[in-house]
Formats: structure tokens, sequence, C-alpha cells
């Protein structure tokens, strides 16, 4: 924990290509690193984009790598994060093309989402319709508490920057999108499981994950991609084993 | 994406999985393999290791014979398939061709160790 | 490498496996084809295990058996995660992994020294 004065803090600047940036910041009691780079958008250099929206770890558009970790800035404190003598390095989200200085464009991994079938597809009622019941499902139920377990995620794509296996795969869906389908699955109102379960699976899906765990050691909302896509390969596994598929 | 290559995609994606399959499948039965190994192996040195020894225990024993080749079988493939992975992560070599690759030399690693295999029992 | 990003436990798991998995790996052939090949009779196998007697040979042997055992529990560790959906014991597996290697080292160097 250090206390000093004042922070130095590097700042990504352009877009693939670009530079380092260094910026003087006061140190503050209570300090997120978001609002260090609100500080250095207002007060030090007005043309530095940066992206945010409500603050409260509730939006996920605020993610940077912090200190070489992918991190809400909303949601760190500076002192959690800070390196010795006040560093603090501020990069955009990896594994994502760069638009420009901590912004990070996010379509390739919306899109992946997509691939992923991570839509809920109603099981009784055409596309977009609304069914003409409620479905019952049990709070208790293993299905429920499985899909419970990963839906949260407000797709801030933090588990998607940290994992390697996207760097390696460019096709790789990643943590998030396997997540989100794996909800899918185990949601028993959904109707497009088969479909899913195809769209997930291969080197592009769930096969190629290495289990590093990166994703559950980096996720905010503290859920475990890793886990569901556990989910994923075993049920590929026995679906595969005994010919159903 | 036409039609066409989704199809394409959709096999391409059911061969890797066909190919995860038989990682894992190959991973229990080495869990179970390797362990026995090891204790042998353990066991073997005690002492020193003699050819003697070794022959004593495997020469016209089917039960070994089986063990060795199913082992061979599954460590030639398991290996190869690892081997893919590493490849198509660290220099990019991936598709059909490669994957075809491997699995000859997963096969050919298996024959070799169950040559060793008969060796042993014959 | 950045290694900021990468020195979690887990993380430190799958590169021992990825390591020991490769190694082993390019080694399983070699094994094969010096053991097929010695296996003509007694004496030429003799020949072999007496050329392995070197020390050289010993340590080598002692870094395959670390190996082995390090691919085996890492290997466990990755089935249970994924057929048996085990997490919150993820990190002490990861511990428990290291133990049984070095464990199995250790027994294998004893009985050969």
């Amino acid at each position: 924990m250090a206390s000093a004065a004042s922070l130095t803090v590097s700042v990504w600047r352009g877009g693939e290509q670009g530079h380092f940036a260094r910026f003087d910041v006061p140190a503050r009691e209570n300090q997120t690193v978001l609002d260090v780079v609100t500080y250095i958008q207002r007060e030090l250099d007005p043309s530095l984009a940066y992206r945010f929206a409500c603050r409260v770890g509730m939006c996920g558009s605020c993610a940077m790598t912090v200190n070489g970790r992918a991190r809400w800035t909303c949601r760190t404190h500076v002192r959690k994060v800070v390196g010795a003598g006040g560093a603090l390095e501020l990069r955009p989200l990896g594994n994502l093309p760069v638009i420009r200085d901590l912004v990070a464009d996010l379509a390739p991994f919306f899109d992946k989402w997509s691939r992923a079938r991570g839509t809920f597809q109603p099981k009784e009622a055409e596309e977009g319709a609304v069914p003409d019941d409620f479905a019952i499902v049990p709070p208790a139920s293993k299905q429920r508490r499985q899909a419970d377990a990963g839906i949260e995620c407000i797709g801030c794509a933090v588990c998607y920057s940290s994992c390697d296996v996207v760097a390696w795969n460019g096709d790789y869906l990643g943590p998030a999108a396997l997540n989100r389908a794996w909800t899918l699955v185990n949601d028993v109102r959904d109707g497009a499981r088969r479909d899913r379960l195809d769209a997930v699976a291969g080197d592009a899906g769930c096969h190629s994950c290495h289990s590093t765990q990166s994703c559950t050691e980096r996720c905010p909302k503290n859920l475990d991609p890793s886990l569901a896509i556990a989910g994923l390969k075993r049920t590929l596994f026995w679906d595969t084993l005994l010919g159903r598929r | 994406m036409s039609a066409a290559s989704a199809g394409g995609a959709a096999r391409a994606a059911r061969q890797q999985t066909h190919l995860w399959v038989a990682q894992r499948v190959t991973a229990m039965v080495l869990a179970i393999a390797v362990v026995v190994h090891l204790v042998m192996i353990i066991g073997a040195v005690r002492g020193g290791l003699s050819a003697a020894e070794i022959l004593g225990r495997t020469r016209g024993n089917e039960a070994w014979l089986a063990f060795y080749v199913v082992f061979a079988l599954a460590a030639g493939l398991h290996g190869a398939i690892g081997l893919r992975n590493i490849a198509a992560e660290t220099i990019g070599l991936r598709g059909r061709a490669a994957d075809l690759a491997w699995l000859a030399i997963g096969l050919a690693t298996a024959v070799f160790g169950i040559r060793a295999a008969i060796g042993l029992y014959a | 490498m950045d290694l900021r990003p990468r020195s979690h436990p887990t993380y430190l798991a799958f590169v021992v496996h990825r390591v020991s998995g490769l190694l082993l790996a390019l080694f399983l052939p070699v094994h094969f084809w010096a053991l097929g090949s010695a296996i003509q009779g007694e004496a030429r196998l003799e020949g072999l295990l007496r050329w392995t007697d070197n020390p050289l040979a010993k340590a080598g042997e002692t870094v395959l058996v670390v190996l082995l055992a390090a691919h085996l529990a890492g290997g466990l560790r990755v089935l249970a995660l994924e057929f048996l959906g085990w997490r919150a014991r993820q990190k002490d597996m990861v511990a428990a992994s290291a133990g049984v290697a070095l464990l199995v080292g250790l027994v294998f160097l004893f009985n050969v020294v």
C-alpha cells in the first residue's frame, strides 16, 4: 500500500500501435481507478478516450487492463492495485481490437455470444412470441441452480480479455459466451438445446478450454465460467459417447 | 455463412469433438494404467533393474500383454492428440489434414509400443 | 510474457500439465522404440538396462518419473473439474497434485540411490 502524494499513471494512447503517456494525478484517500482516468480526462488531457456509464459496477462498460490485469475500473480502489511509488499502468482490455486509447472494440466479443446461440428461444412458441402460460421452474431443481450460477453475467469482457485460449485461437468463443450457452442449456424453457450444443462444440468452442481458470479468477461478479465450460464438455462427452448426437 | 460451409463447419466441430472425447477416454484409461506403471517402476528399481526379473514377470503372461497393449494404444493416441493441441495453439497448425496426420503419428507410436509389449510376452 | 495476469495456482497447474505432457509425448516414441529394439532377448534388454545405470540416465529417469506423476496428478485434477464439476477444491487439488508428483519422485529416488 503506497501513500505517495501523487500517482504516476501510464496510460495507453493511440490504437493497436501506440505508446504510454505519463500523467501525475493527486492521490486521494478514497479513489477508484475510474476516478483517476476521469481526472486525467477532465484536468490534464481532454482528448483521452475511455468508456464508462454507471460507475457502480452494474453496466460493465469501464473494464480496462490495470497493472496487467483486466478489471472494472469503477470498482477497483487505487490502493488495492497501486504499485511501488504510486505507479498505475492502464491499457485497454486485451484480446480485442483497440479503437483508441482505453477503448477496446467489443464487437468480436458480442458476435461470439450470438455464435454460441446466446439468445433464449422459447420452446413452445414461435420465435419472439409470448408463450401462452408461465413455465414453472422449481428453484431447487439442479438445472435451475446451474443456470442461476451463471446468469448474473453483465458482459464486461473481463474474462474474455483474461483468457489465453482466446489469444491462441481467434475463433474461440471465450468464457462469457460459453457461460451464457450453459445457462441456456440448463433452461428447461429453451427449445434450442441441440443447436446450441452444436454451436459450442469443437476447437472454437468448449473443447479448447484448458482450465487455466483465469476467467473464474478474474470475474468481478465471482461467477465461474470455467465450471460452466466444464458442464458443456461433460454434456457433450456423454451425448457423443452414447450416440445422442 | 453459406449452407455448405455451415455444414462443413459443423462436421469439423463434430470431428474435433471426437478427438477431445478420445483424449478424455484415453486419459481415464491412463489414469489407472499410469498408477500401475509407477508402482511397477518403483517396485522394479528396488535393488536394481534386471532383465531376468522383468521378463520373468511378463513372459507368457496374457494379462500383462493385454495391459501393455491397451496402455500403449491409449498413451500413443493421448500423446498425439495433446501434441496436436499444442501445435494448433502455438504454431497455428490446424485442419483436417493435420488432424489425420496426428492420428497416424499416434497410431504409429502405439504400434511401436505394442511391438515392445509383444517382446516382453514372447 | 506478462506474468501479472497469470500468477494464480490453476494457471501454474496448466503450465505444469502442458510442459510435462509435451516432454512425455516426445519421450514416448523413444521409450517404445528403445524397449522394442532391446527386447529381442534377455541379453540385449540387460544391455540397455545396464546402460541406464550411469548417473545421467538415472537423473533423466527420475525427471521422467516426476513428469509422469505430475501429469497424472494434474490430469486427475482436470478430470475431476470436467466430470465431477468440482470447483471450490480446485486450489487444494493443485496443491495435492504437486504433492503427489513430489512424493512419487522422492520414492523413486530413494529406491534408486
